[in-house]
């Protein structure tokens, strides 16, 4: 796979930050909120203050898988006129701002009616580095696979607390670039007590031949990022950047992202 | 192959599992459970003697002549779910999954409700097996059957208004998907229609196809002969899938679902998710589905709480592809007229969703000629919707205030 050669990778920029003994922060935000060229930015902040991994969310209609907080922001794009398309020009403008790796976090039916090879194609022309799907596992999604296998694209699949180990196993062998394990039993939002079933999940998820493995769901603060990186490859913050963002605009979002990445090199 | 033999998890193109990960565990557990129970005697005699003691099954046939003489003088029978205990159809699926829910050790049930039916079904299901219980219902939804909403909490549950997304029953399923994933060791979801994830659509079809077994029966005895066609109408389908079922392999019965046509469907504003749909993944399964370019879902309208619904079960889908079912729209007004001519040609007030059915039937009547013979699934009573109609045909003195 040749994408899997270049420098900044997915795996291989969470495996440097492991290497080098604390873990990767990835970043969520949803594409056009509060519009396109205020998510452009705000995702080159990100990248700019310590976030090593982009996750752009695409708005949807029925985002079974979102909290409040991601839902309001992700209407507002949405009411705002978001298209598919214009997730491919926020992925171009990021990448040639920041050399950061970006995979885009999207519900099935977007992607689906778009059409699963274009979508993957012009992702790839835009420079961008795969795919989140949070309401497909790798057994409903065959098209899918194929269409990744011949682009190159990561493909990022959820692992849950409630997963028994012959799923595990057949997740870590379909996924690319990292095994995203959903902290609790739960959706998208602030927590503040991170459940000890991700440290549990993580476990099995390695015993399952998972080498890259970030938890997401209900991370919102620098102590939480590090407490994650103690065991996970990665921490994925969603909820507090997009409040941050809602909140008090970019400048706000380069604050709680900085002091987030300040959680990866906690003593 | 016999159509009636398909279990899924694909009609066709349609169907599947399309669900986030956390979910399939207690979706596979179903799943595994219901496979147990659906050859399992002693679950399928607990469900029947439920339905004889408590439903009130097997629920009757009426012969509406007097409605009929509007309809070319076609022969036309309903079949009167309206008759059975809550007042609609959905108790036979619900008392199915409770059953269900108390095999697989649950102490809670969750569910979505549009019109309340089901919502009013679970409630009560709820109450007899000792389960807690919660309802979601679109806020939208909540104000126009304020009735069900109270009934609901009589029964015990907690009622959801949720205010997310277009209000209605599409976001009340989202919601109970959100809720079902934080609480799901304790909780089973109580699906109310042949829609959504594997095993859902085979399974609600199997708690309602009873409907189309007796009728099958019931119109042989009454008229010698199988029915010329069978009507229902289509939201998610439940009621549709639950009287073509027995149906499916007569090849001389054609089969009609009608779907709610809001204001018609040239205008945006309607629900005819087969008539103007296109393929598409919501809430787990591909199927028929509103939505625009992008694929976001269009938010669907219909006068009927119970039909307003922008999706549609796969095994429908399948059947229209298939041309085994034919599927037609109704609007609101055609609805409400077909509501109001068979109250008072007959003395039976119909659900507004049924009215949909009894609207097409007065069309079928007429194309079919006055040999045939129609049977309708009556699937619900209209009581709920006595204040919609009170509105629409205007009604209410006026100075009286009305809830």
């Amino acid at each position: 796979m040749n994408a899997s050669l270049n420098s900044t990778t997915v795996e291989s920029v969470i495996q440097r930050r492991r290497d080098a003994g604390s873990g990767a922060l990835v970043g969520y935000l949803p594409v056009g909120f509060p519009d396109l060229a205020t998510s452009v930015d705000a995702a080159v902040a990100l990248a700019e203050n310590g976030v090593d991994v982009l996750e752009l969310g695409v708005p949807y209609s029925d985002p079974v898988m979102d909290g409040l907080v991601i839902q309001r922001a992700t209407q507002e794009a949405l009411k705002q006129g978001f298209r598919v398309r214009d997730v491919f020009t926020a992925v171009e403008q990021i990448r040639a701002r920041v050399d950061v790796p970006v995979l885009v976090m999207t519900y099935w039916n977007p992607v689906l009616q778009y059409g699963v090879d274009r979508f993957a194609d012009e992702l790839v022309s835009a420079g961008g580095a795969g795919l989140i799907t949070p309401d497909i596992t790798p057994d409903a999604a065959d098209d899918w696979i194929a269409t990744s296998d011949r682009t190159g694209l990561d493909r990022v699949f959820l692992a849950a607390p409630t997963s028994s180990d012959e799923r595990l196993k057949r997740t870590v062998q379909a996924t690319r670039g990292f095994v995203y394990a959903v902290s609790t039993m739960g959706i998208t939002g602030l927590r503040t007590d991170l459940d000890a079933a991700a440290r549990t999940l993580i476990a099995r998820l390695r015993v399952a031949g998972a080498s890259t493995a970030c938890v997401g769901i209900g991370i919102s603060n620098p102590e939480q990022v590090h407490q994650v990186l103690e065991y996970a490859d990665g921490a994925i913050v969603g909820t507090a950047l997009v409040k941050a963002l809602a909140d008090g605009g970019v400048s706000k979002l380069a604050e709680t992202a900085a002091a987030l990445s300040a959680g990866t090199t906690l003593n | 192959m016999s159509l009636r033999d398909n279990t899924g998890p694909f009609f066709g193109e349609y169907g599947g599992r399309f669900m986030p990960e956390s979910l399939i565990a207690a979706i596979d557990e179903i799943a595994e459970a219901y496979e147990a129970c659906r050859t399992d005697e002693s679950f399928q005699a607990e469900l029947r003697e439920l339905h004889r003691s408590y439903t009130g099954r097997p629920s009757i046939i009426t012969e509406v002549s007097r409605f009929a003489e509007h309809a070319g003088g076609a022969r036309i029978i309903l079949k009167r779910e309206d008759l059975n205990h809550t007042g609609s159809h959905k108790i036979n699926n619900v008392l199915g999954q409770a059953l269900l829910t108390k095999r697989l050790g649950k102490t809670r049930v969750i569910a979505e409700t549009g019109a309340g039916q089901h919502g009013v079904a679970t409630a009560t299901a709820a109450a007899l097996f000792g389960l807690e219980c919660t309802v979601y219902m679109g806020e939208v939804d909540t104000q126009r059957q304020a009735l069900n909403v109270a009934r609901m909490r009589l029964l015990g549950a907690e009622v959801v208004s949720v205010t997310t997304g277009s209000r209605t029953l599409k976001d009340a399923i989202n919601e109970a998907y959100r809720e079902w994933v934080t609480s799901v060791e304790t909780t089973n979801y109580v699906f109310g229609t042949a829609a959504g994830p594997h095993p859902f659509p085979l399974m609600v079809r199997d708690f309602q196809k009873i409907i189309g077994e007796e009728a099958r029966e019931q119109v042989q005895e009454l008229t010698g002969r199988l029915p010329d066609a069978v009507a229902a109408c289509v939201g998610g389908g439940s009621n549709a899938i639950g009287i073509f079922h027995a149906f499916l392999d007569d090849p001389d019965v054609r089969l009609f679902g009608f779907e709610a046509a809001g204001d018609g469907v040239d205008t945006p504003r309607h629900a005819a998710s087969i008539g103007k749909g296109r393929p598409g993944v919501l809430h787990g399964a591909r199927s028929y589905l509103l939505q625009d370019e992008d694929g976001q879902t269009i938010e669907s309208h219909s006068i009927s709480a119970g039909l307003d619904y922008p999706g549609v079960g796969p095994e429908h889908a399948w059947l229209a592809d298939i041309k085994r079912a034919e599927y037609r729209p109704t609007t609101d007004t055609e609805a409400m007229d077909a509501l109001r001519l068979l109250s008072r040609t007959e003395g039976i007030i119909p659900a507004i969703e049924s009215a949909h059915a009894l609207a097409g039937a007065l069309k079928l009547g007429k194309e079919l000629g006055p040999e045939s013979t129609i049977l309708v699934n009556l699937s619900g009573r209209g009581d709920k919707d006595v204040a919609t109609a009170g509105e629409w045909f205007g009604l209410f003195d006026e100075g009286a205030r009305q809830a």
